[in-house]
This record gives structure tokens, C-alpha cells and sequence, in this order.
């Protein structure tokens, strides 16, 4: 059991790590005493602007929005006791970044900057309240995918649909960006944005967590050895709508990380949802940091979006998954 | 004393009545075992005496207070319920199920304090499921299963056990080995109540039979003034013959 109790702290110094080096790499790599000076504030000028504004603020982006899409994954797996259910499969991320497009382009972001995070979980918040009422209704795992296909294939219709009758023209390429997701650019204002609905999120998640290791037993089980299972299905939904919609609202639909971190960590905690939980966040992170990286210094013409290096490394495993699965689950 | 009961507890979803005018108490040192026909309204009757389902008329109540209002932890340390067996969502180890006994008591699984480690062990103990303890519960029989859960149950060291058909699709052996350590529970003071199809076996184990037919009680009982041939005619519609508590089928009427 060495491995379980060093899973957490192991993940959180690669996650510091993985962060530092997200500050060293990049179209001029930076050195080591460069970056820790600039980091304590000493260095020139230009260091401290590169590291400061444009890649520490990147990597920490990259970072809160996989531990983010982890955590919710993790939860809404123990949930709805399915290791498929993830904000970016069941159509939550996509229905966010509906929200917050918008927001967007009917010139809503105008009013406040805190409409668009707001509308991103509204978004995600009307998604998983969906999907937790067709989960209470249907025990079909299959049936339950097949919603929220349904809502990612029905998001993404009417985001086209925004583009064509929006009063502000937009581009092609703004909506491409929400779809795939990305961390370019992004600033600490819009971490700062993001970040009080990330930690509420996260806290309702985590306080919360021990009734998903009783929902192993089912629902009815649960609820005999103790569990408010409404009171559960509430601050889940809760949890993972605020989380999943800060995410978006910080870096667009990215999805299967929320997948692909659980599926990693479980082996290593018994299969415990409530023990997945922070190890998964973790992995996430690390996982998006590490893919932002790579989509920052592979030579392409145009920039990869992380939200298709995602879908890359984390589709494969939810179609492996899926075959995994036997019957009987159904 | 720790007591449930059930006031002319009435259940009905839309236009069908599951449950009419039920009333019973368990109390510790019973053994009553809920027989009746599949679709006869034992399951609803326990669960809206759990407090798990609204009843339409009458009430259910543990120590004078309503189930319906009782907080679900409060219910989970006086009654432990096993309900009819799911499939695990996770492969998690026995003894990680078997501590989600200790959940009303705060046990957060891979931490749990001493008098919560110290139930699970003795549940674990007596349902001869030590050597399976780390073992994750996808690798067990059907029958190493069923322990599994009753350790569970035990677990919480609730003074009463409600158990639905705990011993539905197990092979004989493993029937008495359930039923064994039903007993042996309410031996030392616990209060069961089990639904059996195994007439023969809940005339042998319980204390008290109670008879349900289309969501009525129809008798309850010691055995020996319940178990009649004309009660197995009227209820399962069997011909079959008793003699000492011994039933002989002959088939149906």
C-alpha cells in the first residue's frame, strides 16, 4: 500500500514541477535561475514578463481547469456509478460553453466581467441537473451516454446557429476556440474570474465525498446504511456544475481528462470514489499542464488546441472502456 | 428497547394498492420471517416501514417517531437493511464494503477510527470471512457475496436487521450459513425481519411468520399456528400437506 500513500503528495510535486517547467520551455526556453529569479521577483524585466504573464499564468490555467474536469469527473462517476460519466461526454462542457459564448456575443460580458463565468455555470449546471433527473429515472448506463450525446450534439447545433444570427459577427475561429478549448493567453484576471467557483465547487465536491463511496452498495444500500441520497444527488450536481462551469468559462470544452484521470488513479485507492477524488484532480492537472506544453512547443503552423491533444490521448481510453464493460453493468 | 412498528400502513401508487393496512412490530430477540408470493407487497411493506417510501395512510414508527421524519442516520444505527443484492459499482475490497456498515457511525473508508475498525472485524469474524477480507469483492461467489453483505450489516451493530430475500439464488449450504448467522444475531439480542420464499427453512429458523397476500397481512404467528396447508392453498396456491412443521408439495391447485 506504499503506492496509495504516496499517490497524493507524489502527483502534487509533479504538479509543481510539471507547472516550473511549463515556465522554462517555449519558443525561448528560459533557464532554470532565470525562471526561480523571476519568480521571486529579481531577473530582468523581459524575464519577469514572460514568466509572470504569459506562461506561469498559462500552466496555472491549464492546471485548475484539469483538476477542475478531474474532480467533477471523479464525482460524477461515484454519482452515477459508471466510469464513463465525465462533464465532457455527458454534454456538461459543451452545454457551458454554449452558455458562455452567449454571454459573448449578445454583448451580455459587457455588463460584468463575472457574466461570463457566471454563464458557464449556469450552463453546466442546467446539464448535470438533466442528467441527474434522467439518471434517477433510467438505471441504463447506455441510455444515460446517449443523453448526453444528445446534449453535446444539440450544444454544438445551436452554437452553430449563434453564429449565424448573433448581432456581433464572430468568428469562425472564436467558436473553435470554445469547442476544443484552450489556455492561450489567458491572463490571472480571468483565473481570478474563475477561481471563486472553482474552490466553492471543489469544496462541495470534497465535503461531500464520503456518500459516493456508500453509493457503491446502490442506491438502496446507500441509503440503508445512512445516506440522504438526495441531499447527495444535490451537492454533487452541485459540486461539479459549479466546477466543470468555471473550467469552461476559463479554457472552453475540454474533454475525456475527467475520464482518463479516474480511470488511473482507482487501482490505486480500492476502487474508492471518495478516495479518487484528489488524486484524480491531481493527475488531471498534471495531464493538462503536460498537453499544454506539448501543444506549445510541437512545430505546427498553427497552434494545436489542448482541448484536441485531450480528446486525442483520453477518446481512445473512454472507447477502451467501453468495450470493458460487461453486460452485466447494463 | 428498540422497536419498529407499523400502523395500518397503507401503500398506493396510482391505482394500485401495494400495501394495505399493514401493522407488525419487531422488537430485539424476534426472528420473524415475511413470507407471501412474488408481487405480495413485502418489499414496499419494509421499505415504507424504513421510512423509504410515503405511505398513503397509517404510519411507521421506530421507538414512537415517525420513520418518515427519522434522519437516515439516526434510522441506519437502530436498523441495519440489507436490501435484495445489486451488483457492486467498483470493484472494492470486502473489507472496504464491509466497513460502509459503519457509515451512520462517520467511518470514512482507508481511515477508520478504532471503534469503527474494531465492528468491522468482529462482523468480519463472524461471518467466516476473514481470509477474504483484502480480497476485492468482483472475485467472490455467490455465497462468499452473501457474507460479505451480512458482515456489512452487522457491522453497524444496530439492535434490528431487516433483510429482503438474503438467501434468493444460493445453494443450500450457503442458505443455512445465512440464516446461522441471522440467528446467531438474534440470539445475542438482535431483532430480524427477513423475507423468505423458503417456507420450510423460515418455519425452521423463525420465531414468527407473517403472511402476505395482495398487500395484506393475512396471519402472523408462531409457526406452529401459522403453517397450515389451507394457508399454503389460499396464499401460494399450492396443494401440499404438513405434518410437524414438515411440508410436503404436491403441486399447484
Amino acid at each position: 500500500m506504499s503506492v496509495a500513500r504516496w499517490l497524493t503528495p507524489g502527483l502534487a510535486l509533479a504538479c509543481v514541477v510539471a507547472i516550473f517547467a511549463a515556465c522554462l520551455l517555449g519558443s525561448t526556453p528560459l533557464p532554470p535561475d532565470r525562471v526561480f529569479a523571476a519568480f521571486l521577483g529579481g531577473a530582468d524585466a523581459g524575464d519577469r514578463l514572460v514568466v509572470w504573464t504569459i506562461r506561469f499564468p498559462r500552466a496555472l490555467a491549464a492546471f485548475l481547469v484539469g483538476a477542475a474536469l478531474g474532480l467533477s469527473g471523479a464525482a460524477l462517476q461515484g454519482l452515477l456509478r459508471n466510469p464513463l460519466a465525465e462533464p465532457g461526454v455527458l454534454g456538461v462542457s459543451a452545454t457551458a460553453s454554449l452558455a458562455a459564448t452567449f454571454s459573448l456575443y449578445y454583448g451580455l460580458v459587457a455588463f460584468s466581467p463575472w457574466i461570463l463565468p457566471l454563464a458557464a455555470i449556469t450552463g453546466a449546471l442546467a446539464a448535470t441537473a438533466l442528467l441527474a433527473l434522467a439518471a434517477i429515472r433510467t438505471r441504463s448506463v447506455v441510455t444515460l451516454i446517449l443523453i448526453g450525446v444528445g446534449l453535446s450534439s444539440f450544444a454544438g447545433a445551436l452554437m452553430s446557429l449563434l453564429l449565424n444570427i448573433a448581432p456581433n459577427p464572430f468568428s469562425l475561429s472564436d467558436m473553435i476556440s470554445w469547442m476544443l478549448g484552450s489556455v492561450a493567453n489567458r491572463s490571472f484576471d480571468e483565473i481570478i474570474l474563475a477561481l471563486p467557483f472553482l474552490i466553492a465547487g471543489s469544496a462541495i465536491l470534497l465535503a461531500t465525498r464520503r456518500g459516493l463511496s456508500a453509493l457503491t452498495l446502490g442506491e438502496e444500500a446507500a441509503s440503508g446504511v445512512g445516506l440522504n441520497l438526495r441531499n447527495q444527488r444535490i451537492f454533487t450536481v452541485l459540486g461539479a456544475g459549479l466546477a466543470t462551469g468555471a473550467s469552461v468559462a476559463l479554457a472552453g470544452a475540454i474533454g475525456f481528462v475527467g475520464i482518463v484521470a479516474p480511470l488511473l488513479v482507482r487501482p490505486f485507492v480500492n476502487h474508492d470514489p471518495a478516495r479518487s477524488l484528489i488524486p484524480s484532480a491531481l493527475l488531471a492537472g498534471l495531464i493538462l499542464v503536460i498537453a499544454d506544453i506539448g501543444v506549445r512547443i510541437i512545430p505546427t503552423t498553427n497552434e494545436l488546441k489542448l482541448g484536441v491533444v485531450a480528446a486525442l490521448l483520453g477518446a481512445p481510453v473512454f472507447v477502451w472502456i467501453a468495450m470493458q464493460r460487461r453486460a452485466a453493468y447494463d | 428497547m428498540t422497536k419498529l412498528t407499523a400502523t395500518n400502513l397503507t401503500l398506493k401508487v396510482k391505482d394500485a394498492t401495494l400495501v394495505e393496512a399493514a401493522s407488525l412490530g419487531l422488537v430485539p430477540g424476534e426472528f420473524i420471517a415475511l413470507l407471501g408470493p412474488n408481487g405480495a407487497g413485502k418489499t414496499s411493506l419494509i421499505r415504507a416501514m424504513l421510512g423509504l417510501e410515503y405511505p398513503t395512510d397509517g404510519h411507521a414508527s421506530l421507538n414512537d417517531e415517525d420513520t418518515r421524519r427519522l434522519n437516515p442516520i439516526e434510522r441506519a444505527r437502530s436498523i441495519a437493511y440489507l436490501p435484495q443484492t445489486r451488483p457492486l459499482a467498483w470493484p472494492n475490497t470486502v473489507r472496504d464494503v464491509v466497513s460502509l456498515g459503519r457509515f451512520s457511525h462517520g467511518a470514512a473508508l482507508g481511515r477508520l477510527k478504532p471503534a469503527d475498525s474494531d465492528a468491522v472485524d468482529r462482523a468480519i469474524a463472524a461471518c467466516d470471512i476473514k481470509h477474504l477480507a483484502d480480497r476485492n469483492a468482483d472475485t467472490l461467489s455467490g455465497g462468499e457475496l452473501a457474507r460479505m453483505h451480512c458482515a456489512r450489516a452487522f457491522a453497524a451493530e444496530a439492535p434490528l436487521l431487516i433483510a429482503d430475500e438474503p438467501i434468493a439464488a444460493l445453494d443450500p449450504r450457503h442458505q443455512f450459513r445465512i440464516l446461522d448467522l441471522i440467528a446467531d444475531y438474534v440470539k445475542q439480542g438482535g431483532g430480524a425481519l427477513v423475507v423468505l420464499h423458503d417456507i420450510q427453512l423460515a418455519a425452521r429458523y423463525a420465531s414468527r411468520l407473517i403472511w402476505m397476500k395482495d398487500g395484506h397481512i393475512v396471519a402472523d404467528g408462531p409457526p406452529a399456528e401459522t403453517l397450515t396447508a389451507q394457508r399454503l392453498q389460499d396464499i401460494y396456491g399450492i396443494r401440499a400437506t404438513v405434518k410437524d412443521l414438515k411440508i410436503e408439495m404436491a403441486g399447484p391447485v
